[in-house]
């Protein structure tokens, strides 16, 4: 019985998925901070504690990831579009277009009934088009991360926000906040924001239903109304969003094993 | 006079060049662009040109992001459009 | 002097003039500029093509306010009042809401104007860093726009984008310059363009022993980066000239200079000037037009 892993060395968070054949055996999450080495090693300790394995019982180990060339445990790599693109397919046959909402980047994905990329675009090396333009408007707001997308669903009325940067948007929602803008409202301004940008961007591969949304910004209710809201469409998010692309990378490991 | 709307962010340069010395505010781009990113306007040297409008200096990479589909042959509209081919995407 | 009581890491002291040698009572035309950016606002005085005086103030939380206010301080104590001044034109970003101005003109205009009348008209490229945009034009010897290209889309390669590292750091900006050059060997540019990822960046870098000093000087040399690649879309033509507040900043010019092998033309007046004068300058101009034109 072959048992793969991948890992996922993100920018913020390292991920890591055990694979029993073609069942999920165990998990592991680190962030990954400045020591990337340390967080693989936590995740990947957490994983195999869970999966209730050593590490000799792992027959393949494949990274994605921002940092996934710098993983010397793993024997091979391959690019996070790759693997979201299988991962998602596992989850769902169905989807041709997965959106990956990460702390540093946002991916639109188009995939055909096998798991196989067709075209890809992504917004990176600025923070306004990913998850961690989400994470400053929470801190500038002084609300916890997790409260954010809950809070937007009580919003009475959509607010447009000028700032198309993270900083500057910072400041104009401080001035909000100073003339007593309702902070739902506010808080839906940040998810009709950062959602417009991904949906413009999800434009380019083509967007064609069904629709998964995975990465960390999928826990986050408010986005995906305004996604839904913007792209006119239902938007399926899976189990454990942030787990989607170390889980392709596991079954890549496993297609890599061949036979079996 | 090469007027550069839109900017360089983290992700890269995202500018439409208008050539006004080619314009002359004939509107055809105004009229054809699904986005509103254009308008005609009198600049400060008094010619009549069009210019890219303020709200849309700040987002047209994802304001054009759907005119410019990933992995197709394409021309945008607004190119397609002006007779004088005055204007140009940097991207 | 206003907003002195608390400290703030951030901004730029503000300042004024009054040209000694100048009578305006003989003087013909007067007008005046009032460039109101986002961060400070400035109001420049001109007696017959001469500047006379001139104020550069933080802008307030509003525009029409602080508009008065620099022109107040322009004014103050040469004994002349608005109503002595034939024409006002107004620029920046909130030059709709100067209230007693004839005329709006945008700040590129004004700015190339303006740096033709400060840096003489060998002036061939002007790059205004300003509190929350970062402009670069080539413009020809009477100081109007060839090209240019304006960004105030990302703080980086703004003012804002260093004070958001003054701020991390607790460095009064006005220092975070000459501190940046206080290093023995130049170490690499912070690597994200993007402000948000360099403070993260920074971050690290300090908690890696990194002293402060070195951690300005990284970040000095990729805003000055930066703004290399913005020229670069222009093409640089010597004479070259660097206003705004950030020309104040000399770990960012000089690393700046090196990066082209270009040194800029030494500012004779207070950089952040260089709009309101160039406004007053269009003012001047739209005067002799309307008596022009008047005359038959
Ligand atoms: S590319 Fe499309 S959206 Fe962009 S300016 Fe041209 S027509 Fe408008
Ligand atoms: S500073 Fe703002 S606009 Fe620039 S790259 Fe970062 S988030 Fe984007």
């Amino acid at each position: 019985m072959a048992i793969t892993a991948g890992i996922d060395a993100g920018a913020k968070n390292t991920k890591v998925v055990i694979l029993r054949e073609d069942v999920v055996v165990g998990r592991g999450t680190n962030p990954t901070g400045f020591a990337l080495s340390e967080a693989v090693e936590k995740a990947f300790v957490l994983a195999l504690e869970e999966a209730g394995i050593t590490r000799d019982q792992v027959d393949r180990i494949v990274a994605t990831g921002a940092g996934r060339k710098a993983v010397h445990l793993a024997q091979g790599n391959v690019t996070e579009v790759t693997a979201d693109a299988r991962g998602a397919n596992r989850l769902m046959p169905s989807a041709r277009t997965v959106i990956d909402v990460g702390a540093e980047e946002g991916r639109g994905i188009s995939i055909d009934e096998r798991g196989v990329l067709v075209d890809s675009a992504v917004n990176e090396k600025c923070a306004a088009g990913a998850g961690a333009f989400t994470e400053a408007m929470a801190r500038a707001l002084e609300i916890p991360l997790e409260d954010i997308g809950e809070l937007s669903l009580q919003s009475t009325k959509s607010i447009d926000m000028n700032a198309q940067c993270t900083v500057f948007a910072e400041s104009e929602l401080v001035t909000l906040v100073h003339s007593n803008t309702a902070t739902a409202d506010i808080a839906r301004s940040v998810h009709d924001a950062i959602s417009s940008r991904i949906t413009s961007m999800v434009r380019r591969v083509g967007l064609e239903p069904e629709v998964m949304l995975i990465g960390g910004v999928g826990y986050n209710v408010g986005f995906k109304k305004s996604l839904e809201e913007d792209l006119g469409m239902k938007v399926t998010v899976p189990e454990y969003p942030e787990y989607v692309t170390a889980l392709g990378a596991a079954i890549i490991a496993k297609e890599q094993l061949g036979g079996a | 006079m090469r007027a550069n709307y839109g900017y360089t962010d983290g992700s890269g340069e995202w500018y439409i060049t208008i050539d006004t010395n080619k314009c002359d505010g004939c509107r055809a781009c105004e009229e054809v662009c699904p986005e509103g990113c254009f308008a005609i306007e009198v600049d400060d040297y008094d010619d009549e040109v069009a210019m890219v409008t303020e709200d849309q200096r700040k987002k047209i990479k994802y304001s054009c992001g759907p005119c410019k589909p990933v992995g197709k042959e394409h021309v945008e509209p607004c190119h397609e459009a002006c007779p004088h081919g005055a204007i140009e995407h940097s991207w | 002097m206003a907003g002195e009581d608390k400290p703030e890491y951030w901004r730029w002291p503000e300042s004024r003039w009054t040209n000694p040698d100048l009578d305006w009572k003989a003087g013909d035309i007067i007008t005046a500029g009032v460039d109101v950016g986002s961060v400070s606002s400035q109001a420049a005085i001109m007696v017959d093509g001469q500047l006379f005086a001139y104020s550069n103030m933080r802008t307030g939380s509003n525009s029409p306010d602080s508009a008065v206010n620099a022109m107040d301080w322009a004014l103050k104590d040469t004994g002349m009042t608005l109503d002595d001044i034939n024409y006002v034109v107004g620029t920046g970003y909130g030059r709709v809401n100067v209230p007693f101005s004839n005329r709006a003109i945008t700040e590129i205009a004004c700015h190339a104007r303006g740096g033709n009348f400060m840096y003489g008209p060998t002036v061939r490229t002007i790059l205004d860093m300003g509190g929350q945009d970062c402009k670069a034009i080539r413009c020809d010897g009477r100081g109007k726009v060839e090209e240019f290209l304006m960004n105030d889309k990302c703080a980086a390669g703004t003012g804002r984008g260093m004070e958001v590292f003054a701020d991390l750091l607790s460095v009064p900006i006005q220092d975070v310059g000459e501190m940046s050059l206080d290093i023995d060997e130049e170490p690499n540019p912070v690597s994200s363009t993007c402000v948000v990822f360099a403070k993260t960046e920074a971050t690290g870098l300090l908690r890696e022993g990194w002293p402060k000093e070195k951690v300005l000087a990284a970040y000095c040399s990729a805003m000055a980066h930066r703004v290399v690649t913005l020229l670069e879309r222009l093409g640089v033509e010597e004479d070259f000239a660097i206003t705004g507040g950030i020309a104040k900043n000399r770990g960012v010019v000089k690393r700046l200079e090196d990066e082209l092998g270009i040194t800029t033309l030494e500012p004779r007046y207070d950089t952040q000037i260089a709009g309101a004068v160039g406004a007053a300058l269009f003012a001047e101009a739209l005067v002799k037009k309307q008596r022009k034109q008047a005359g038959g």
